[in-house]
């Protein structure tokens, strides 16, 4: 995770000029009518991956791939009654990656004509001939057969490009009203739309034209107390969606209630902006003022939202390939879920815990036709009953582990960048028995409920974490009682799976999303979605955040 | 085409000033060269390269503003992008917080800020450094994985009321995590340059894998309040969040006076002008510094100046936008690049020395928020934590979780080193005594 870059943003929205330094929003500053201006067409797109291959198989390579991309952004940033800026970037160009003596190259450029490609290619050899002398592991590929010429779209109802500014604006203003009106003392809401038009081609005769669409409405609520000097604030429950605009129209069904006596709303597919920016504001001044927790161990009920960032953090990515065999160790780190590990039969967690990797899932922020090295892809097990099963791998590490092929989970965030492989979307199954959110609380005798993520820390290695939340409530003898702050809780990631008491089922199963996964050097970003349904875990250490400054 | 000369790139902006028909036009030039290379496993992984330059026009017609840019630089496409951002600037709704762009200014000069030596990196020579680095690691049979980023460029800006600015800059980033091949023990190490002439990655590569070793067998001890060394990458990082980084990041001036920073006053204001921190503590800003060389001019044009923001532990300065210095009347100082906190002559190895008990941190690790009211922070300790007795290190620790907030760890503070450059500031190693360790880590 990355959430600088929302800093970032926020930063550029206060007025910065230079351009984003960010990757989500690489690129160059486009009016919004440009972005929907269409790109080259196919064959046109076709005809320049040819010379990319064609240069790059001239000047030694064995193996090339070429990523042509447009990739659009919309940001919109407002804070309480006005608009802080609107940005709009369009970035275009060409990403060559090789394989020559054994090594892979890479090389990208914004000068997409035969003349820029051509070279860009030559250069990609030349950088995998300058390292291929140092190389003592060659890249062997994981055989992968050529598509020929197919397509893929983000099944999106309506393109949010499409929806004029005003529009949105209007809607993030009517947001902040809500909260203001409601007590906030600030609100900042932003909107964000991807848009990533990406066209690959490889020497294994692949041609994948693809159009992938994200959207990321959020805010930040924050109520100041100026006589205590205190403030608190609470963000957005949102989730950042492989959706258009659509997601933006609340329908009845997608609302889920907390317990009772929480008076709690998560969203499903679509969400009300109105409805969780009144909501934040009044929350937030009760936490002003509510009881500060008293540490110890509690039986956690953890809401979807809060629950895929424990799963990103202490799933996804411990179970990525690269981590475990060492080729993160530079700066994201590496895993204790070691191909070793694996074979002590070290239980994960509880029987509970059934964990699917995919790229599949409908409105979800990985979905895919193909990744980026032209791998179709999949839904696969990573952890059954509790069990390790499998890991995250690409074409250059399934022979690692004795397989034959890739699960399709290699990205790039744009043509600037090599792709390598990401988290795919993980997600803890429901339970297959029925089971509501107020029964699950009912069997509680001692425990807190956990909604939205927050504060979130884990080592290098994916054992110790820290995780706070968005609210608070103590749970005592099966009912929720009061609002708590302060909350944060630390556990061992064996630990905290083992205590998985059960999740409700599939009627409560959604989405949280991340927009801005950070990985790699050069660091990336790539978006990522976990499903889950609300669940419990017994036993959990909290600990309370309070602290006095002079 | 990356690196424009100073009159190359006026001569661009000047032709787009000269396009516009706004009431203000304000452009900025951006340019770089970058390459990098990455090993694992003692073997190279991924290399790359990027070459691109960028054009931004900002047009406003009254309070309205729109921006357009552009990569090519024909007339025909300059003209047409000065077209779009008045188009843009006639849609847009009008800001409240509208500034006039601001005049000829005068900028300091830091000519130190670009190298010839780094604009010149060619493949080979990154593989050659990285390829030193394995090889002293091969011969120790520990296992690397090590990072190298160089990138050279220029920005310059123009705008229509004669405002007028170029600079280059360059830069090479190294970092390189060493590690026991029976996965026991880890250590690190990083370093960053405007000049490549005087890196060397087998030297620093050595003080990584002297950690790696040294770390093996690490004892579990229990976690509570403790007296630390803390090594300038447990301070600032380049790679993540940091304690020192958060705390420079703080000092804006809108968030405190609207009571949402721990630099807001009780009732009202902001905490400017009062002792924060332990008297020792001075930090401030520098572009024209000759180790840590930054530039002088901000992304809106303002000067960067010499800029002190906390002398003796007490908050002299705070930075803002245009709009809110104009509002509240107080200096007009935009954010800083890199800082500069001043610290003594004492080496790592001379705060062992002073130290009885104690622990030393190489590196924190995963450093996030939890309270922005006390700026309490959570992460862990990473890649080398040792036991401090009698002025000597005694055996290595298991890794723990802190829970810490950089505001207490300067009111902490026992001893200050001697600063060393890193990620573009000069930080120097400090001990802190009464650090909060929450929890242990089996991370290696």
């Amino acid at each position: 995770m990355n959430r600088r870059d929302f800093t970032a943003l926020t930063g550029l929205a206060a007025g910065a000029l230079w351009l984003p330094s960010y990757p989500s929003l690489a690129g160059n500053l486009a009016d919004p009518a440009a972005l929907l201006e269409p790109g080259l067409d196919v064959a046109a797109k076709k005809r320049l991956a040819d010379v990319a291959l064609n240069a790059a198989k001239a000047a030694g390579a064995t193996y090339a791939d070429i990523r042509i991309q447009r990739t659009l952004n919309q940001g919109i940033f407002t804070r309480e009654k006005q608009v802080q800026g609107i940005s709009n970037t369009e970035s275009f160009g060409v990403g060559i990656r090789v394989i020559a003596n054994g090594t892979w190259g890479f090389a990208s450029t914004n000068n997409v004509t035969d003349a820029g490609i051509a070279k860009t290619a030559q250069q990609a050899v030349a950088i995998a001939k300058a390292n291929a002398k140092v190389q003592k592991e060659p890249v062997k590929l994981a055989p992968q057969k050529g598509y020929g010429e197919v397509a893929w779209k983000t099944p999106i109802e309506k393109n949010a490009f499409e929806v004029p500014i005003k529009e949105k604006v209007d809607l993030l203003l009517a947001a902040n009203g809500a909260a203001l009106d409601n007590g906030a003392s600030f609100v900042n809401s932003a909107m964000f739309q991807v848009n990533e038009q990406k066209y690959f081609a490889s020497t294994d005769g692949s041609y994948i034209d693809q159009d992938i669409h994200r959207i990321y409405p959020t805010f930040g609520v924050t109520v100041v107390d100026r006589a205590s000097g205190k403030f608190r604030s609470r963000q957005s429950l949102s989730s950042p969606m492989g959706m258009g605009y659509e997601y933006l129209t609340p329908q009845a069904a997608d609302k889920m209630a907390g317990p009772a006596g929480s008076g709690v709303i998560g969203y499903k597919n679509s969400y009300d902006i109105l409805e969780d920016a009144a909501l934040a504001a009044k929350q937030t001044k009760q936490k002003l003022t509510c009881k500060s927790v008293v540490p110890g161990k509690y039986d956690l009920i953890l809401d979807p939202h809060h629950l895929g960032l424990t799963i990103h953090e202490s799933v996804g990515h411990p179970l990525e390939l690269d981590r475990v065999l060492g080729y993160e160790a530079n700066y994201a780190g590496t895993s204790f879920a070691t191909l070793e590990w694996k074979k002590k039969n070290i239980p994960y967690g509880s029987k509970q815990v059934n964990i699917v990797a995919d790229k599949l899932q409908r409105n979800s922020l990985g979905a895919v036709g193909y990744d980026d090295e032209g791998v179709k892809t999949k839904e696969w097990n990573l952890i059954d009953q509790g069990k390790l099963v499998d890991y995250q791998k690409i074409r250059d590490q399934a022979g690692i582990v004795g397989q034959t092929a890739s699960d399709g989970c290699c990205y790039s965030q744009s043509w600037r960048d090599v792709q390598f492989q990401r988290m795919a979307n993980i997600s803890l199954k429901p339970s297959a028995t029925k089971m509501s959110v107020d029964e699950l609380v009912s069997k509680v005798d001692k425990g807190i409920y956990i909604v939205g993520n927050g504060s979130f820390s884990i080592d290098q290695q994916r054992y110790n974490s820290q995780f706070g939340g968005q609210l608070f409530y103590a749970i005592e003898k099966g009912k929720i009682t009061e609002m708590l702050e302060d909350v944060a809780y630390q556990t061992n990631t064996l630990e905290f799976w083992g205590a998985c008491a059960g999740s409700c089922d599939q009627r409560d199963y959604r989405f949280a999303g991340f927009f801005n996964d950070g990985k790699g050097q050069p660091s990336q970003s790539s978006a990522v979605s976990h499903g889950s349904a609300t669940s419990r875990f017994n036993g959990v250490n909290v600990i309370n955040t309070a602290r006095k400054i002079g | 085409m990356a690196i424009l000369s100073q009159t190359e790139a006026q001569d661009i902006l000047k032709k787009v000033i000269g396009f516009s028909t706004a009431d203000e036009c304000d452009a900025t030039l951006n340019g770089s060269l970058e390459g990098n290379v990455r090993s694992a496993r003692n073997s190279i992984s991924t290399a790359g390269a990027v070459d691109n330059v960028s054009l931004a026009v900002t047009s406003y017609f009254g309070k309205r503003s729109g921006t357009a840019t552009c990569n090519q630089f024909d007339e025909a496409t300059l003209r047409r992008c000065v077209q779009r951002a008045e188009e843009i600037a006639r849609l847009a709704p009008e800001s409240p917080e509208y500034m006039p762009l601001l005049g000829p200014q005068t900028y300091l000069s830091s000519p130190q800020s670009f190298a010839a030596s780094t604009a010149g990196i060619t493949p080979d020579y990154r593989a050659s450094q990285m390829a030193a680095s394995m090889q002293y690691c091969d011969q120790k049979k520990l296992s690397s994985a090590g990072f190298l980023n160089d990138q050279a460029g220029f920005v310059a800006k123009r705008n229509s009321k004669g405002l007028e600015a170029y600079q280059r800059s360059s830069n090479l980033d190294f970092s390189i995590t060493v590690r026991t091949l029976d996965g026991l023990g880890s250590g690190y190490a990083a370093t960053d340059f405007t000049d490549s002439s005087k890196f060397d990655a087998k030297n620093l590569t050595a003080i990584a894998a002297s950690k790696a070793s040294a770390s093996v067998g690490a004892k579990a001890i229990e976690p509570g309040k403790y007296t630390v060394i803390l090594e300038p990458n447990a301070l600032v990082s380049n790679s993540d969040a940091s304690l020192l980084g958060a705390l420079m990041r703080s000092f804006d001036a809108r968030s405190a006076d609207e009571g949402r920073s721990f630099l807001s006053k009780k009732g009202g204001g902001n905490r400017k002008g009062e002792k924060l921190f332990d008297e020792r503590v001075t930090i401030y800003s520098d572009p024209t510094n000759a180790e840590v060389p930054d530039l002088t001019f901000s992304g809106d044009g303002r000067p960067q100046q010499r800029t002190t923001w906390i002398e003796k532990g007490v908050v002299k300065n705070l930075y803002t936008s245009r709009y809110w210095a104009q509002k509240t009347g107080i200096p007009d100082l935009p954010n800083p690049g890199g800082f500069i906190m001043e610290g003594g002559t004492q080496s790592t190895a001379d705060l062992i020395k002073g130290t009885k008990k104690g622990i030393l941190v190489t590196r924190l690790w995963y450093i996030r928020p939890v309270d922005p009211q006390t700026l309490l922070f959570t992460g862990l300790t990473r890649d080398g934590t040792f036991y401090i007795e009698n002025g000597a290190i005694k055996f290595p620790v298991k890794n723990f979780r802190f829970n810490e907030s950089p505001v207490i760890m300067l009111n902490n503070l026992e001893a200050i080193g001697r600063p060393v450059r890193l990620n573009g500031n000069l930080v120097p190693p400090l001990k802190i005594r009464d650090f909060t360790f929450t929890s242990l880590s089996d991370a290696v």
